[in-house]
């Protein structure tokens, strides 16, 4: 058996690669991720078209976690409609109460005493805090460390055992009612809170000494997934995706709504509208939270939880309910046939943390609204995917998602 | 703040405007056809940059225009909320003219109300449904759904031939339960406010 021999040239592998890449151009592949894929956080799916590594288009499919809340809204005393605000964005329900509150409440033109008003910033900022602490630590999960995720973590089950003490609940708390709150605080609850405040910032900052400052952190975010000033406004952003992108909006400044005037806080706002700037500011906007919280705590009002006045919206306490005939009837009332509202339109907004969580109410009088629409800060947030996930890798993807820290319950509906 | 200088110049500016009284933000009428300039001018001369919401609402079957399209502006100038409500002449095709070339934010807001309600935006350029699947033949926010549902085939005939699968609607046994404040003193006990079937009545046909 004889056997020859043929010398092989190997030439420069990058002249290779370039040569291998202009052969593929223009054999596109279509990609499908979701809609359950873990960086998708949630049940979004993306039809991708892909040239090798890069993304030529990206078209977000929703309708996934869609059950028709405003639907529901319209069949439902405004009251019944509270444990369903828990499910839009379900990881801030104290702070989605409380816009879906403030919304009724200002179509019924009803103030709620200081007492609530202070207790609703307060679980408010902790909601934000809370929704803050799992987007970062998701965040630097897809961009591929684990290890912050943990800390984060950690300090939001602090959070949530006090959400626990104060609602009766974990996640879902329907805690606000329509004129006041479920219940008042419980007794030392405050203290709790302002020492679970005074350690995060050292927790923070472990977060950030691992990621702030982190090479590969940076090479992920940094320059990716930059949207524009213009972009940002004429996709309708809103919250710190809106605020990364230099635009100063924060509705707690604009248009102070529950005693946000009487505090005193900044609003961070990024410059370049990249990846990075979003997680960035989201770091700040916690600890701009912790000084709330204890601005909050310093100066607690006292006196009545709930508008005592609002006979006609707000169920009297059970003791009194038990008790006495007025209030009896009182209940009965607000139960069947809901809290009176007056006839009209009303549109309200309050930041929460994913951005603008807005409710347009019409109403026609009586205890069921004739139309309730919910403008989801997700949803608006996604919406300028399209425009902004091509021209970036496919791996880039995950750290965009990431950074725009959406949910899907809030996005669907 | 928006004031009452501005809000005068306005109605002056466009003459097609009609003011609406309202609670909260100042609210104007606009007709369908002059939206797209209007919302337009809104933009570039008035510093509404932000388009916050778009909607639509349904007055019910009896209406004389049974929808209109709410539109809500929001600008970083004034730091306030403009309201522009327009009726779609047309009870049976409801159709409103697009303003996702001025706002792209508007694009999905659209879509959304196209799945829901049916209203057509003309020049759209990809109105098709958003939450619900592409071949659904209701509109689920109209008045006269019912809450419950309606009996929908699945649109993946493959997996219907095994799993003889349908999409059913849900009896709404168990509330939400409300009582109306009109009529007779019998209707008023509470009640699931959709109760057009339940285990002991059959569904209506």
């Amino acid at each position: 058996m004889s056997t020859t021999t043929k010398e092989i040239s190997v030439g420069d592998i990058g002249a290779r690669g370039a040569e291998a890449n202009t052969k593929l151009d223009g054999d596109k592949m279509a990609l499908n991720v979701g809609p359950s894929h873990p960086t998708t956080h949630g049940v979004l799916r993306l039809i991708m078209e892909l040239n090798g590594d890069l993304i030529e288009k990206c078209e977000p499919v929703l309708g996934y976690l869609h059950r028709g809340d405003e639907k529901i809204a319209e069949n439902m005393t405004y009251n019944q409609f509270v444990p369903y605000t828990d499910r839009l964005d379900y990881l801030a329900p104290l702070s989605n109460n409380v816009a879906y509150a403030l919304t009724v409440e200002k179509l019924a033109n009803l103030e709620v005493p200081p007492r609530c008003q202070a207790i609703r910033v307060l679980v408010c900022e902790m909601a934000r805090i809370s929704s803050h602490l799992l987007g970062m630590g998701v965040f630097g999960m897809d961009a591929g460390a684990w290890t912050p995720f943990m800390y984060t973590f950690t300090e939001r089950e602090k959070l949530y055992t006090l959400f626990e003490e104060l609602t009766g609940a974990r996640f879902t708390t329907s805690y606000t009612r329509i004129g006041g709150v479920a219940r008042d605080i419980p007794e030392g609850w405050l203290g709790r809170v302002e020492k679970f405040v005074d350690q995060l910032p050292k927790a923070i900052a472990e977060v950030e000494k691992l990621l702030t400052r982190n090479r590969i952190f940076l090479d992920r975010t940094e320059g990716i997934g930059e949207i524009s000033k213009e972009d940002a406004l004429a996709y309708g952003l809103t919250g710190p995706n809106l605020r990364a992108t230099g635009i100063d909006l924060d509705l707690r400044k604009d248009k102070p709504y529950s005693g946000y005037e009487q505090y005193d806080f900044d609003v961070p706002i990024g410059t370049k509208g990249d990846c990075y700037d979003r997680y960035l500011v989201r770091i700040e906007e916690v600890l701009q939270s912790i000084r709330i919280i204890k601005q909050v705590i310093k100066d607690f009002p006292t006196g009545a939880w709930y508008a005592e006045d609002a006979k006609k919206i707000f169920a009297p306490p059970k003791e009194k309910i038990l008790s006495s005939m007025e209030e009896l009837i009182q209940n009965f009332m607000i139960v069947t046939e809901g809290p009176q509202i007056p006839a009209g339109e009303v549109y309200f907004e309050a930041e929460n943390p994913k951005g603008a969580l807005g409710f347009y109410v019409v109403s026609k009088g009586g205890g069921v609204p004739y139309r309730m629409k919910i403008r989801a800060p997700s949803f608006c947030n996604l919406s300028i995917l399209e425009k902004l996930a091509p021209g970036h890798f496919l791996s880039d993807i995950t750290v965009i998602l990431g950074s725009l820290d959406f949910v899907m319950g809030e996005c669907d509906r | 703040m928006i004031d009452e200088d501005f809000t005068k110049s306005l109605l002056d500016k466009h003459s097609y405007l009609t003011q609406r009284e309202s609670i909260d933000w100042f609210t104007v009428e606009c007709p369908g056809s002059e939206l797209v300039s209007f919302v337009k001018a809104m933009r570039d001369d008035e510093g509404f940059e932000l388009l916050i919401d778009l909607t639509a609402i349904d007055h019910g079957e009896g209406a004389e225009c049974r929808f209109s399209t709410v539109i809500h502006l929001y600008s970083l100038v004034h730091r306030g909320y403009v309201r522009i409500h327009s009726l779609c002449l047309d009870n049976d095709k409801p159709s409103m003219p697009s303003v996702s070339d001025v706002y792209p934010a508007a694009n999905w807001h659209e879509r959304e109300t196209f799945d829901m309600f049916g209203i057509h935006f003309s020049d759209h350029p990809n109105l098709k449904r958003i939450l619900m699947w592409d071949e659904y033949p209701h509109f689920p926010l109209r008045k006269e759904f019912p809450l419950a549902g309606i009996d929908t085939p699945l649109p993946a005939a493959d997996v219907v031939e095994v799993t003889k699968a349908s999409v059913e609607p849900a009896p709404m046994m168990g509330g939400p339960f409300v009582s109306s404040n009109s009529g007779p003193i019998s209707d008023s006990e509470p009640r699931a406010k959709d109760e057009s079937w339940t285990e002991r009545k059959e569904k209506p046909l």
